[in-house]
């Protein structure tokens, strides 16, 4: 480790505390259905919108109207990207005359993009053609983090209204979200990264004769106004199949600064907007000390165990820090920091082959979204996630005190606690019996490419991965085969939508109760003492689950590293 | 509900179609233009040409493995450095493979630079496979190798290994590192002019 790795991590995570509250008032005054500068030029797209769907933006939807809404369009989403996908070879932009992926790549990849996962069975270069990674992906990193980021407001209103029936408009949420947030900062990005080098041409590929006098083709393509919103969207999907690691998706460390601070900005600014949605912002700062101190952590460890690096490769004579699998204009300390940044939100982009890191380096990524990436988390997803925990927290806290728990102004009672354990507990069932499913079939046991715990890592990483919707992979998983593709995007799908239907149902619930003003018996959670309590509960209810499940892969995988057994 | 779904119909149509429009392709379409008329150079993958033929990108790496030049990290892309293919080895921290393949390239390089510790990253594949960069250390490690090869000075290949050293933007922001491909294509110019 490094002054200025340590530096660099500083300087980050500074710089995002900075931006929390700038973000979080913009959010808000969208949250609010505010009128913003922006509204001078896309306000009549906004309107054009409503009017040819026939929405009045301000009838407001009850939690079940809401919810039905937001999954009809989301499935809308899903059979347009599965019809572009698989009618790719007949329509244009297609300069290298690839076919249509097949039947369970096209589902799985449609399923990845809608539930914001952006797993990737495919390599973008060699699979897709231009209109694919524009109108059949590009579309649903918009729109799904539109999505994620409008569930969080309908929950937020649920605990700020009070004795209200309903929760919002979908529609206008999701819209005004998209129109004034992500398309404008998106286009500022975009330009930046193609400054820096990021290309944005519709040509497919351009040849190379080498210094040597060898060919080498490059591929290129519409890669900067992808790249912008796969991290400010947290979708992770990659233009390339080496995602950001790949010097065209992000070519300099200024740009992997930019994409480190996109992945969380906006997750960290829904925390300050929360407090401010709430009437006390120091709500939300407690809830982002919560997540900024595991996030922590996480870095530490590591980056501790990457620049440690694999004494099974000093023996050889290759001292030094872990570098397989890594950039050199990255280094050892921005690839850990990415690991983590990407793995606490639901992103899933990497920088860095996550395959190829120590076995305890691995494990942290791995772990952050094993917790239910509530570390910051995914654009929306992130901060309802974790609202989650926060009513588990209260609910232990009034165990221990005696007294019925209230949070924010709302009494947390036992319709509030079962919903929110149901959709805690959808992550980790998912996880391990696909997981348990994989490692006992021969369809499943095909796709590792390690052999001992860490091939066992390879297939929990990827089940963790799609159910959590992050979209990062142990790569060395050959995925792309009916059964991993199927079974990978059903897991999805549940990971996505079977959480967030219970968490309607608390908004709503929420929504129709009394204020409960703040007495003196209440438990106060502002402090550093709920702080602590949120994290003691996030690790013990998320971690303890998967114990057992991470004995087996990363850390026995570690003893072996350490005594040099190799598989 | 039913009523829902069916209020819900309309707007989900034409919603789609007319977010494919704006999103899918009016935003990528308007950052194309705007990214040819303002960075060309950039937008179309920031080529060199050398008598119109295209030798390289700056920003992407090529491979290099024959004595005369400053060997590439090995990749794991296709063949390797494979432009259509990116990849990384994936290969885990106690995976035989690995060992096996880092045994291998140590002693190759051992054998040209007899008596130098390796550097780690000239041994390790990188993420993308078509990694751009080497560190200065992987390329002090060959100027004795490069410079008996191409019967040069060592010193003054030393010299332009120093002069292509990039810096951490503002000291704390990225690696020390060396573009492989802008320093070979000095080295070849280096060549044609008499040793200075």
């Amino acid at each position: 480790m490094t002054i200025q790795g340590w530096l660099l991590i500083a300087i980050f995570t500074s710089l995002l505390l900075l931006l929390a509250k700038p973000m979080g008032l913009w959010l808000f005054a969208l949250y609010e259905g505010r009128r913003t500068p922006l509204h001078r030029i896309l306000g009549p797209v906004e309107a054009g919108f409503y009017r040819l769907s026939g929405i009045d933006p301000a009838e407001e939807q009850g939690w079940r109207r809401y919810a039905v809404h937001m999954l009809i369009f989301n499935s809308m989403l899903l059979l347009f990207t599965y019809a572009v996908l698989r009618l790719q070879g007949g329509l244009p932009l297609n300069p290298l005359g690839y076919d249509g992926p097949s039947a369970d790549l096209a589902f799985n990849t449609a399923i990845s993009f809608a539930a914001n996962t952006n797993w990737q069975s495919y390599g973008g270069e060699s699979t897709l053609s231009n209109l694919s990674q524009m109108l059949g992906l590009t579309i649903q990193n918009f729109l799904s983090a539109a999505t994620g980021i409008s569930l969080a407001f309908a929950l937020f209103r649920g605990f700020a209204r009070r004795e209200a029936k309903t929760l919002g408009n979908y529609w206008a949420d999701m819209t005004r979200v998209t129109l004034y947030l992500l398309l404008p900062m998106c286009v500022v990005i975009a330009i930046f990264y193609v400054a820096s080098g990021v290309p944005q041409t519709l040509a497919a590929s351009v040849d190379v004769t080498t210094l040597e006098g060898a060919k080498q083709i490059l591929a290129l393509g519409p890669v900067a106004s992808q790249e912008a919103i796969k991290l400010l969207g947290t979708n992770g999907g990659g233009f390339f199949n080496v995602n950001s690691a790949h010097p065209f998706e992000n070519p300099t460390a200024l740009t992997n600064l930019v994409q480190m601070l996109s992945i969380l900005v906006v997750g960290a600014g829904l925390t300050w907007t929360f407090g401010k949605a709430v009437g006390n912002t120091r709500q939300g700062w407690a809830i982002l000390a919560a997540m900024i101190t595991i996030f922590l952590v996480g870095v530490t460890i590591t980056y501790w165990q990457e620049a440690a690096g694999n004494p099974v490769l000093h023996h050889l004579g290759a001292m030094g820090g872990n570098m397989e699998g890594k950039e050199t204009r990255f280094g050892i300390a921005q690839s850990a920091l990415y690991a983590v940044v990407t793995t606490a939100a639901s992103c899933g982009a990497v920088n860095a082959m996550h395959d190829s890191f120590t076995a305890l380096g691995g494990l942290i990524p791995l772990f952050n979204m094993q917790l239910g990436e509530v570390v910051i988390g995914g654009v929306g997803a992130g901060i309802y996630g974790f609202l989650l925990f926060a009513i588990l927290a209260i609910f232990v806290a009034g165990l221990m005190v005696g007294r019925t728990p209230e949070y924010v102004g709302k009494k947390i009672e036992a319709r509030e606690v079962k919903l929110a354990v149901l959709a805690i507990a959808v992550l980790p069932l998912t996880i391990l019996s696909f997981t348990a499913i994989a490692s006992v079939t021969e369809a499943g046991l095909a796709g590792p490419l390690n052999h001992g715990p860490h091939g066992f890592s390879e297939i929990l990483y990827a089940f963790t991965s799609a159910v959590a919707n992050n979209g990062s992979a142990f790569a060395g998983l050959s995925a792309n085969t009916p059964f991993y593709n199927g079974l990978l995007g059903i897991g999805m799908w549940i990971g996505r939508f079977f959480v967030i239907i219970p968490m309607l149902a608390i908004a709503g619930g929420l929504a129709a109760k009394k204020y409960t003003p703040e007495t003196a018996g209440s438990f106060p959670t502002t402090g550093p003492i709920w702080t602590a309590l949120l994290i003691g509960i996030i690790l013990i209810v998320g971690g303890l689950t998967f114990l057992p499940s991470l004995a087996l892969g990363p850390i026995a995988d570690h003893f072996a590293m350490v005594h040099g057994q190799l598989f | 509900m039913n009523k829902d779904l069916i209020t819900s119909l309309r707007p989900a149509l034409v919603m789609t179609l007319f977010f494919a429009v704006l999103l899918g392709l009016a935003y990528p379409l308007a950052i194309t233009g705007a990214a040819q008329i303002f960075f060309p150079h950039q937008a179309n993958g920031s080529l060199v040409r050398d008598k119109g033929i295209v030798v390289g990108s700056t920003v992407v790496g090529q491979a290099f493995t024959s004595d005369r030049y400053f060997n590439s990290r090995p990749s794991a892309a296709g063949d390797g450095y494979d432009g259509m293919a990116s990849s990384g080895s994936n290969l885990g921290p106690t995976s035989q493979a690995l060992a096996d393949r880092v045994q291998g390239d140590v002693a190759k390089f051992s054998e040209t630079s007899p008596g130098l510790n390796v550097p780690p990253d000239l041994v390790m594949t990188s993420a993308s496979g078509l990694d751009p960069h080497i560190s200065p250390e992987a390329a002090f490690y060959q100027v004795d190798r490069v410079a008996r090869a191409r019967a040069l000075d060592p010193a003054s290949v030393r010299t332009l290994v120093e002069q292509a050293i990039e810096r951490p933007l503002l000291g704390f922001l990225g690696e020390a590192r060396v573009n492989i491909f802008i320093l070979n294509r000095r080295l070849d110019h280096f060549g044609d002019k008499p040793a200075a």
